[in-house]
């Protein structure tokens, strides 16, 4: 039957702190909890997500109330208190949870709005659902939605284009600057994380190889082998100048570790090819003349964050839009839900008035004698015209949202009046 | 026929022009496919009225003002439509059509009227110098127009401040590459361009060089470039002041086509 809730239950990054999220975070994996799940009488069709910020149920069903006790109880009934449950689960219904559903999918709802992780998390978790059969009708194609419409925002808006980080943003930064990376050389000088951090982006982008400096050979090598690299010592930084491409330095050195007089001629020797550093130290390791320099390009921290900032605001800006895309195919899923709460009952509407017509054509049919095929089909066809006629109106009552009343009690009403509630028993 | 050709053509590039900016500025790749079609259209209409001039005409369209700026103009269109089969550049149409459109509206704005040919020129030297010449200054114009894209990006990369150009212009190498590509291709053209006008000149005046202005000025033209290509290959120039050579090279070419027929005069000044 049409009239059932979706219901939507869930931690997330926002609602609960990390401790809490851990007790709900379902370590093991879709199938058992699913197979828990799928044991419920109360439950009609049923999804979860768990990934590190968010745990997430939907589910359909007749009592919302009741269900959502009994879900829980299964789930996490041994880890989480009551209290914890009631403060920390967020609970939504039909309209509400359809939409919040779009708005994870489109990564409107992560902690950072438009990465792109969170869809692929979707689809895995879906993946389990459809497998193991507990998703049906409404969860199947409320889940295909969410896909298109995160495919929608992130198409039409330019929500997942920016850099938000300091490391993506100095990445986009080398792009712009090098055209392709994957033939370009990283020099990091100093050994912290952060030189690591910008590292893994830069080989994630495929640049060719990746040396570290350091006072400590020690930590340089054992960095340098986590990138397949190679080490060298910190004296040799300015000779590797003329080889290397982009320079991260991050390290704790007190004074300028490099200055402009000592990258000039390094330009010459390098026939000019571009010189990019990012100084990520703090106080900064590079003289800001460097960037004076013909063909040499410096960033320090705050040049970086400067572009995070303006990319963050664009992004904001992008995100109001976005939601508006969520709203709307938000409403229309639902459009498309009551449509499917009416079906039943023009189904039953259209049975009945078929039986009466088959009886009543029948009954008077076998008192009149000597009617040739022709008249007897035409009667046949007045019949029908008439009890379509007569349910034309009450079925437009029924499809029509632009009534004032609810989906439920437009139902209620028709089914009264043609005494669809107590047939079967008659 | 050939002049409703030309109006025809003068209108398309407007609207590629409109079109490319439109695509500047929403960068939507649906409106730079439809600017891409358009300009080409354009570029195909704008040949039929050369060839149609050069057949009113009588000879190569190439002896005035309004004739010359519109075949620079089909030279710089063309120069674009050719390589942009081989490798894009982010946006390059946009400036291309920009330019492209503005010589024309100087080649509109110039008289129209066919003259016939001064006896000097009748000789079929005349299309093959002035061919050559003409599309080594479209290739010119074309890495001008990579040099001012150059800077623009370079710019807002030194001065951290990301406005208009940051996003939409390519990659500094891209850009440099462009100029070292329309170099490549412009330069050997300039030089054929001046040995080819000096042989003619033999047997015109009866000397491979007469210090005519405009020779002058090509020759200043000829080392400009000579200077840039040769610190190319030496000591790696590149980005910036290759992009400033380039554009300070092409001042030179404009004043050496403009500059000597309008202000100096001299053997090279046949038409108005």
């Amino acid at each position: 039957m049409g009239n059932d809730t979706i219901v939507l239950l869930g931690v997330n990054h926002k609602t609960a702190p990390l401790e809490v999220r851990e007790k709900f975070a379902l370590t093991a994996g879709y199938i058992e909890p699913l197979t828990i799940l799928k044991k419920l009488e109360c439950l009609k069709e049923c999804y979860l997500l768990s990934t590190c910020n968010r745990v997430e149920l939907l589910f359909t069903c007749d009592d919302p109330l009741g269900s959502r006790k009994e879900v829980l109880e299964n789930l996490f009934g041994s880890q989480v208190t009551h209290s914890e449950l009631d403060n920390f689960i967020y609970h939504y219904e039909n309209e509400d949870a359809v939409h919040h559903l779009f708005m994870v999918s489109s990564s409107l709802d992560s902690m950072i709005v438009g990465e792109s992780q969170i869809l692929g998390q979707l689809k895995e978790a879906f993946r389990h659902a459809s497998e193991l059969k507990t998703s049906g009708l409404v969860l199947n194609k409320l889940l295909h939605k969410s896909f298109t419409v995160a495919k929608r925002v992130r198409t039409e808006t330019k929500i997942g284009a920016s850099a938000v980080s300091i490391s993506y943003a100095a990445v986009e930064l080398a792009r712009k600057i090098f055209g392709k990376l994957s033939d370009k050389k990283v020099l990091l000088v100093g050994a912290g994380e952060m030189a690591e951090l910008a590292a893994e982006h830069l080989v994630g982008q495929g640049v060719e190889e990746v040396v570290v400096a350091n006072r400590t050979l020690e930590n340089a090598v054992k960095l340098a082998q986590r990138f397949n690299g190679r080490a060298v010592a910190l004296e040799e930084m300015e000779e590797q100048l003329t080889l290397v491409d982009i320079i991260v330095s991050s390290t704790g050195a007190s004074g300028l570790i490099l200055t402009k007089e000592q990258v000039k001629p390094v330009m010459r020797r390098r026939r000019n090819r571009p010189l990019f550093f990012i100084d990520i130290a703090v106080p900064r390791d590079l003289d800001q003349g460097i960037n004076e320099l013909d063909n040499v390009f410096l960033y320090d921290i705050d040049d970086l964050k400067n572009v995070v900032e303006r990319n963050k605001a664009e992004r904001d800006l992008e995100a109001v839009k976005a939601e508006r895309i969520v709203g709307e195919e938000a409403i229309k899923f639902c459009k498309w839900l009551d449509k499917m709460e009416v079906t039943p009952t023009i189904v039953e509407l259209r049975q009945v008035t078929d039986g009466i017509c088959r009886g009543e054509m029948e009954k008077t049919l076998s008192r009149l004698d000597g009617l040739s095929e022709e008249q007897l089909k035409s009667i046949e066809r007045m019949a029908q015209a008439i009890s379509a006629k007569l349910l034309h109106h009450p079925m437009q009552y029924l499809k029509n949202e632009q009534v004032s009343h609810e989906t439920k009690t437009r139902i209620n009403t028709v089914r009264t009046m043609f005494g669809l509630n107590n047939r079967g028993n008659g | 026929m050939s002049f409703l050709l030309f109006q025809i053509s003068f209108g398309v590039y407007f609207l590629a022009t409109v079109t490319y900016m439109a695509f500047f500025v929403s960068q939507k790749g649906g409106i730079r496919s439809l600017a891409r079609n358009i300009f080409l259209v354009a570029g195909i209409l704008h040949t039929l009225h050369i060839i149609m001039r050069c057949i009113e005409a009588g000879h190569t369209p190439i002896t005035n003002q309004h004739e010359t700026v519109s075949f620079f103009a089909w030279s710089v269109a063309w120069g674009y439509l050719s390589f942009r089969w081989r490798y894009t550049v982010k946006n390059f149409g946009t400036f291309v059509s920009l330019l492209t459109f503005i010589l024309m509206i100087i080649s509109f704005s110039s008289i129209k009227e066919i003259e016939p040919l001064v006896p000097a020129l009748q000789s079929w030297w005349l299309p093959i110098h002035a061919f050559i010449a003409i599309i080594a200054d479209g290739f010119l114009a074309l890495g001008f127009i990579g040099g001012t894209m150059y800077l623009l990006q370079e710019r807002e990369l030194k001065k951290k401040r990301f406005g208009l150009f940051y996003y939409r212009l390519p990659s500094l190498d891209a850009l440099d590459n462009l100029n070292n590509h329309c170099l490549t291709i412009g330069f050997p053209l300039l030089t054929l361009g001046i040995i080819t006008g000096s042989v003619w000149a033999k047997q015109a005046w009866g000397n491979y060089w007469q210090w005519d202005p405009k020779e002058v000025g090509a020759l200043i033209t000829w080392f400009l470039y000579a200077a840039l290509v040769h610190q190319r290959f030496t000591v790696g120039w590149r980005g910036r002041r290759a992009a400033i050579m380039t554009i300070i090279a092409f001042i030179s070419v404009l004043f050496t086509m403009w500059g000597v027929t309008n202000f100096v005069g001299g053997l090279h000044t046949y038409g108005q």
